[in-house]
């Protein structure tokens, strides 16, 4: 028997990859994980165990903003399921169909916002919701609708809600596009079949489709949670770092990056925010752990 | 980057002869935040000193306020930073000093003619060291558009009841907003809310001392009642303050829609640039008719000597110049509303600015209560009140339980109020 022979070209093709994403991702990953069990005593680095994460949710002042965060981002990711995904499956649908005219034109239309900077939208989305210059308040008098007019961004109740609205405007190109592209590639060949059954139009969509493009969903799913628990830059660039009105709109990100890098005369603390971040990436990694082997493994797939 | 200063470096050598970009010159670099400073620094500040001090260039490298102090901090920790330093007052320099960024600065024959008040927020705790060159103070008060006051026959109000008799006044006559600010951004509610009309009830330096000691409490009368003013400005703000920026805030007065603006003096080149009615300014206004008034004169904006700089001599002959007289009446009249923390009696030519400086005869200055020692710990104080005076003007706290919640964080770690 030969032994088998090493396969250079694998490792060689693997390596830049490999190297930079070693390099830019997993080292500082691990070098933030590390930096949680340190803090600074008397300008010097000194090793402290779990001490960060007992303060974050042992300290009543730590704990309560953390969980204020984290509820938000909750929040945050609830809205984004409940409307982001709905209305991006529905407008896939609503595109796919082949007698629609214009199909190319909406598609980009809806998908051009999630190519903006965050830092665009949320500006523009201030002028326009803004009670001063806004044309919202003026949209809304001309239809008669000028008293239900509120400075919803200054507004405990209503600001994080709609940020997050907002941030679903900007992204809901995402679920539309990973859907549309799963209905095109059903089989014609299925849904013929199907009306020969007597299944067509709505029933079509609930009876055949959507089973088919479920996998596209769950990873669609996925995408948003991981994508709203390290959110960020929207509410930092709508509402800044103290993510006022009295951090109604405080999430993991902004929260963390309070405490990192500090904030006005707050210094940087980057012991207590490498554990906020840790527990971010905890949070996040159970969340797509429950989904991979809870959720995935049971999902069935078909081969055409 | 010596390049594309071409323009200074013309004029220099139309002065001083060919002779000056010889080898031997030195060229310091000023970090800062101050970007939109950059024109007054390269056309009037900078070639101000390089006529007297032939074979050193300067140049100002500023960078975006929000971003300085990280920016700072990495370049100071990477040795990438300039000569001359830009000081933040209070613990933010306090920390490059003691972390070995910042060169003692006290032997320094310029700080004679600063004095102690104005050298504290540059100093160690107990005074030994002073670290950077104090440049400026910003007031607190309300600017107002003087035109809108004609109208309507106001006066300047000198009371906290002729003040809202004021506002009322604008209210009803429903043509101007009564006054202008929002609580989007949070920190004008504390700033030039809390911290502007507050000294007059703490009484200036004897209440914020008195708050460092542990003798007061957050929780006095005298800390409180500037909250319970906050709570009734909510009444007069534009309609949907609670989503309105400082930006909006500025537009609105500039364009003449509000009446009455709560100002820093920093304000004033801008609104000198934007507004095209005639504008007055006045303290905040007294608790009761005769007290004592009290102005936010803050310490604000310093410069330093980077302790890892190589040209060490040259920027120390550079901070000499800057607390010199001369460079107090360039900086006070290019930028009014920076007014020089030095003893010379400097002459300035805008109203405005004139205005709010007479404030210091009248008026016992302070500095605001929250930047000194107070806001080392965590929670921090400084941001609470951001946040509890916003919450107070938008009447989604009481205030009396800002001010309970502002004196359980402090004494959560400050151990002379515990």
């Amino acid at each position: 028997m030969k032994p088998p022979r090493i396969r250079w070209h694998i490792l060689v093709f693997l390596a830049p990859a490999l190297l930079v994403y070693t390099t830019i991702m997993i080292f500082p990953l691990f070098n933030t994980l590390r930096l949680a069990l340190f803090d600074e005593v008397d300008q010097a680095r000194v090793f402290v165990g779990l001490d960060n994460f007992r303060t974050l949710f042992g300290d009543p002042r730590w704990s309560a903003s953390f969980w204020n965060a984290l509820g938000n981002n909750f929040w945050f990711f609830v809205i984004h399921m409940l409307v982001q995904n709905p209305i991006g499956i529905l407008l896939a649908a609503i595109l796919s169909h082949p007698r629609l005219r214009f199909a190319a034109l909406y598609r980009t239309a809806i998908f051009v916002p999630t190519i903006l900077s965050f830092v665009i939208v949320g500006f523009a989305w201030k002028l326009i919701l803004s009670p001063i210059w806004g044309i919202a308040p003026e949209m809304m008098d001309s239809v008669g609708l000028g008293d239900f007019f509120q400075p919803w961004l200054g507004l405990e109740g209503t600001a994080l809600t709609t940020l997050a609205l907002i941030s679903v405007w900007q992204f809901v190109g995402i679920p539309l596009m990973l859907i549309y592209a799963a209905l095109l590639s059903i089989p014609e060949e299925i849904l013929e079949a199907g009306e020969c059954d007597g299944i067509t139009g709505a029933a079509a969509f609930w009876k055949i489709k959507l089973p088919l493009i479920l996998p596209s969903i769950g990873i669609i799913s996925i995408l948003t949670f991981v994508g709203n628990f390290n959110a960020f830059d929207l509410i930092y660039a709508a509402q800044g770092a103290l993510a006022g009105p009295d951090f109604s709109t405080d999430i993991l990100g902004t929260f963390m990056y309070r405490t990192f890098f500090g904030f006005q005369l707050q210094l940087g603390d980057p012991h207590m925010g490498s554990a906020i971040a840790s527990a971010m990436f905890a949070i996040i990694l159970i969340g797509v752990c429950i989904y991979l082997f809870g959720i995935q493994t049971r999902l069935r797939r078909y081969q055409f | 980057m010596r390049l594309s200063k071409l323009g200074a470096g013309l004029l220099a050598t139309t002065i001083l002869g060919a002779s000056a970009a010889s080898a031997q010159d030195v060229t310091l670099t000023i970090e800062s935040w101050r970007n939109d400073d950059l024109v007054l620094w390269q056309d009037v500040i900078i070639p101000a000193f390089e006529a007297q001090h032939p074979g050193i260039n300067v140049e100002f490298t500023p960078s975006a306020p929000a971003e300085y102090n990280a920016v700072l901090n990495s370049k100071l920790d990477a040795g990438s930073a300039g000569d001359l330093i830009t000081c933040r007052p209070f613990d933010a320099s306090l920390a490059l000093y003691e972390n070995g960024h910042l060169a003692d600065l006290s032997d320094l024959d310029a700080m004679g003619n600063f004095s102690p008040v104005a050298q504290s927020a540059w100093q160690t705790d107990d005074g030994s060291a002073t670290f950077c060159v104090p440049m400026a103070s910003v007031i607190h008060g309300f600017i107002y558009n003087a035109e809108a006051f004609r109208e309507l026959g106001l006066e300047e109000p000198e009371t906290v009841d002729d003040f809202f008799a004021v506002l009322d006044a604008i209210a009803e006559d429903g043509g101007y907003i009564p006054m202008a600010m929002g609580t989007a951004d949070q920190w004008e509610a504390a700033t030039m809310g809390y911290n502007n009309i507050g000294p007059n009830y703490w009484q200036g330096e004897e209440g914020r001392l008195g708050l460092i000691a542990g003798e007061q409490s957050l929780t006095d009368e005298q800390w409180v009642a500037p909250f319970r003013q906050l709570a009734r400005w909510g009444d007069y703000l534009g309609r949907g303050f609670q989503a309105q920026t400082y930006p909006d805030s500025q537009n609105l007065f500039t364009l003449g829609r509000a009446a009455i603006y709560p100002a820093g003096s920093w304000e004033i080149t801008g609104f000198n640039a934007q507004a095209d009615f005639e504008m007055g300014a006045f303290p905040p206004p007294v608790p009761n008719d005769g007290d004592e008034c009290y102005i936010s004169d803050h310490t604000d904006i310093a410069i330093g000597l980077n302790a890892a700089s190589p040209n060490a001599e040259a920027a120390r002959s550079f901070l000499e110049w800057v607390g010199s007289e001369e460079f107090a009446t360039i900086y006070a009249n290019a930028l009014p509303g920076f007014f020089s923390l030095s003893d010379f009696s400097v002459e300035m030519e805008d109203p405005l600015a004139q205005e709010f400086v007479s404030w210091r005869e009248e008026c016992q200055s302070t500095i605001r209560s929250t930047y000194q020692i107070l806001s080392r710990g965590t929670p921090n104080l400084e941001n609470e009140t951001w946040n509890a005076s916003a919450q107070v003007i938008r009447g989604a706290e009481a205030p009396e339980d800002a001010a309970t919640r502002l004196q359980e964080g402090l004494a959560s770690w400050y151990a002379p109020q515990q």
